[in-house]
């Protein structure tokens, strides 16, 4: 097969991957009986029709970026991280407890610490299976995957047990002091020339674009970076060049987990304000298609993450206003996963099927 | 913990350990061949919304359980097209086939009953009915062997006797037939496979499929036999545990027996709290017994597995030389 040009690879592999996933997903939902354009109709006025909604869109695009990139430097180092959803959980709880730990004085120092509790905690969460894929070669794919059962129990478990207040009835902590309510993008002055109206998108998204340059400075400008990269390539030949794979194994599980627990400052410090149960909704497994569908890369993940945020809040507005189910998210979400991680070669095959039917008359 | 408490637990840890089980083997199949399939969950949840919303339409429960295989081989067929045609990563199609079931079987529920993602309840002809052995009654009171018999054995439904016979005869298909040494060749060399003149990617499908009717057996089993009719998420992990019992048992037939036994065990105590705490003296938190299955499971598998080595050719994709 010829080798594809780098911009088709770069830019027409996922874009065409993308147009299948949407294909089908019109066809799944002309199968349950509704109008697939009335869908994207709904879709795009509520996500990105108003203000409002993008306000919407960006709330949900900045989980995305931080699971995104907790998958993205898992898979630098050829693991595949699909605990993401325990770990943002366990990053909630990191956020809860530093929030109710003591009176806050701004929301700056608040930040700070929650940040650092949500990355301990995250990566706390990630660190046993690090360990274990790393001694005892416990498949992570495997013991992730429990350790997100594992942490929704757990969650369940303080919030009914130990964090509820006396005399309320819903599993969930107390509210957080005001001094640990962040801004939101109506109260920053130049961002409130735009958004009017309150919106759950908060200061996080700053944070998570900050989190985009670290990452992408970590991989690709550090000698660690230069390390996870060489030991995802090829084990041996890391291993030959004395790195050590241990310790690879440990430090980027640490950051993704970091990374998938700092999610939890964007929706239970800055939206609910509280820790509630499965406060995730899913987004640790949003950020395996975010991942692949950034190809691996910060910029990429950004992109993807707004694309989700998009499909999410527009997803939202399908199960207000139509009679489509929420669920539709998560077929679109599998499908996406399929098409950019899995039938990528089906796609890189036809285009280079293209490429060829075209070169013949250009040369 | 008295005798009759102890039939019990084993008598629910049989019951649930057929999905398991069935499951289990059907991973067993394919990564034998050299296919990781992380799908079964999504493989089980799609045959049990389709078994029980046929059962539940049809009042039949085995044209439920025919269309629970169906559903489950497309899925199945689907991960070869990716992972054996398309040379896709096997780890991601998995992933990917899970959640595309996971939304599917609500959308599709939801559409078909309007009850919120679920299938109506099931009974009668629409759902497996216990067998009774034969003797069982006779011989209830015989001491030990009677309750063993009569209450242990005797008085589950079908599938589980399907299953526990599925063990010899997977036994016997992967080391007494040529299908089978084929089938574990194409798994560890598979360009040795294809020098002797045999499809690898035919031999692969072939994995796959069956792969697909026994996780069609395990998720028509969990809404038409464990349950009354499919809730979403009803499978709640069981295709990764069996996963995690594969590894344990070292991707061997009887191996696969005892380790899904004993998480159908884990599972068991996890729905007897009285025993739990009778046993360890102290009381437990319903979310650490609701956790207590996948906690044990991360202990079998980071301290007892000792050394597991999977198939060698798992999970890479064959390139035929040109």
């Amino acid at each position: 097969m010829d080798k594809l040009p780098g911009w088709a690879d770069v830019v027409l592999v996922p874009l065409i991957s993308l147009l299948c996933a949407a294909i089908l997903s019109a066809l799944v939902i002309l199968a349950i009986g509704q109008d697939p354009v009335e869908a994207l109709n709904v879709m795009v006025t509520g996500a990105l029709g108003s203000p409002y909604g993008w306000g919407y869109t960006l709330y949900y695009a900045t989980s995305f970026i931080f699971t995104g990139l907790a998958v993205t430097i898992a898979f630098h180092a050829s693991l595949f991280n699909i605990g993401g959803e325990g770990q943002a959980q366990l990053g909630g709880l990191g956020v809860a407890l530093v929030c109710l730990a003591l009176p806050w004085p701004h929301w700056t120092v608040a930040l700070l610490a929650a940040s650092l509790g949500a990355a301990l905690f995250g990566a706390a969460w990630a660190a046993i299976p690090a360990y274990l894929q790393a001694r005892r070669g416990s498949h992570i794919v495997i013991t992730t995957i429990m350790f997100n059962y594992i942490a929704s129990a757990l969650i369940v478990f303080m919030l009914v047990d130990v964090l509820r207040p006396v005399g309320q009835m819903d599993p969930a902590t107390a509210r957080f002091p005001p001094g640990t309510n962040l801004p939101t993008l109506d109260q920053i002055p130049g961002f409130s020339l735009i958004f009017t109206r309150t919106v759950p998108a908060n200061v996080t998204f700053l944070v998570a674009l900050a989190a985009c340059v670290l990452v992408w400075a970590l991989l690709w400008r550090t000698r660690l970076g230069y390390e996870i990269r060489a030991f995802g390539r090829s084990e041996p030949a890391a291993r030959y060049a004395g790195i050590n794979p241990f310790r690879i194994i440990m430090i980027t599980m640490l950051l993704s987990g970091a990374l998938a627990g700092l999610m939890s400052i964007n929706n239970v410090m800055g939206e609910s304000e509280r820790l509630v149960q499965n406060s995730t909704e899913g987004a640790g497994f949003i950020g395996i298609a975010v991942a692949l569908m950034g190809r691996n890369h910060p910029f990429g993940v950004l992109l993807a993450a707004l694309l989700f945020g998009f499909l999410y809040q527009g997803g939202a507005e399908l199960g207000l206003w139509t009679s489509i189910p929420i669920e539709l998210r998560i077929v679109v979400q599998g499908l996406v996963i399929l098409f950019t991680g899995a039938l990528d070669q089906m796609v890189r095959m036809f285009l280079g099927w293209l490429f060829r039917f075209r070169s013949p008359k250009a040369a | 913990m008295d005798f009759a408490t102890l039939i019990q637990i084993l008598d629910s840890t049989l019951r649930l350990a057929t999905p398991l089980l069935l499951a289990c083997l059907a991973g067993l199949f394919s990564e034998r061949a050299g296919i990781f399939d992380i799908g079964l969950e999504g493989k089980m949840l799609m045959a049990a919304m389709a078994s029980g919303a046929v059962a539940a339409l049809t009042g039949s429960v085995w044209l439920g359980l025919g269309a629970g295989i169906v559903a489950s081989m497309l899925l199945a067929a689907l991960h070869g097209v990716a992972s054996i045609t398309f040379r896709g990563n096997q780890l991601i199609s998995g992933v990917a086939l899970n959640f595309l079931a996971s939304g599917i079987t609500v959308l599709v529920a939801q559409r078909l009953f309007g009850q919120g993602g679920r299938t109506p309840p099931l009974d009668g002809a629409a759902r497996f009915q216990h067998l009774t052995l034969p003797f069982a009654d006779a011989v209830r009171d015989v001491p030990i062997l009677g309750p063993i018999y009569a209450d242990l054995l005797s008085g589950h439904t079908i599938l589980t006797y399907i299953a526990l016979l599925a063990v010899p005869a997977t036994a016997w298909v992967l080391y007494r037939t040529r299908f089978g040494l084929r089938l574990r060749a194409v798994g560890e060399n598979p360009a040795a496979v294809d020098t002797a003149g045999i499809s690898v990617v035919g031999l692969r499908y072939a994995a796959v499929a069956i792969t697909g009717i026994l996780c069609g057996l395990a998720g028509a089993y969990m809404a038409t036999a464990l349950q009354a009719g499919f809730g979403r998420e009803m499978t709640a992990g069981r295709g990764y545990i069996a996963l995690a019992a594969l590894i344990f048992a070292k991707w061997r037939p009887w191996g696969a027996l005892w380790a899904t036994l004993l998480f159908g065990f884990f599972q068991a105590l996890a729905l007897r709290p009285d025993v739990v705490e009778g046993v360890a003296g102290v009381k437990v938190p319903v979310s650490l017994l609701d956790a207590l299955p996948y906690i044990l499971t991360v202990l079998v598998l980071a301290g007892f597995v000792g050394k597991a080595i999977p198939p060698r050719a798992g999970g890479e994709p064959y390139v035929k030389e040109r």
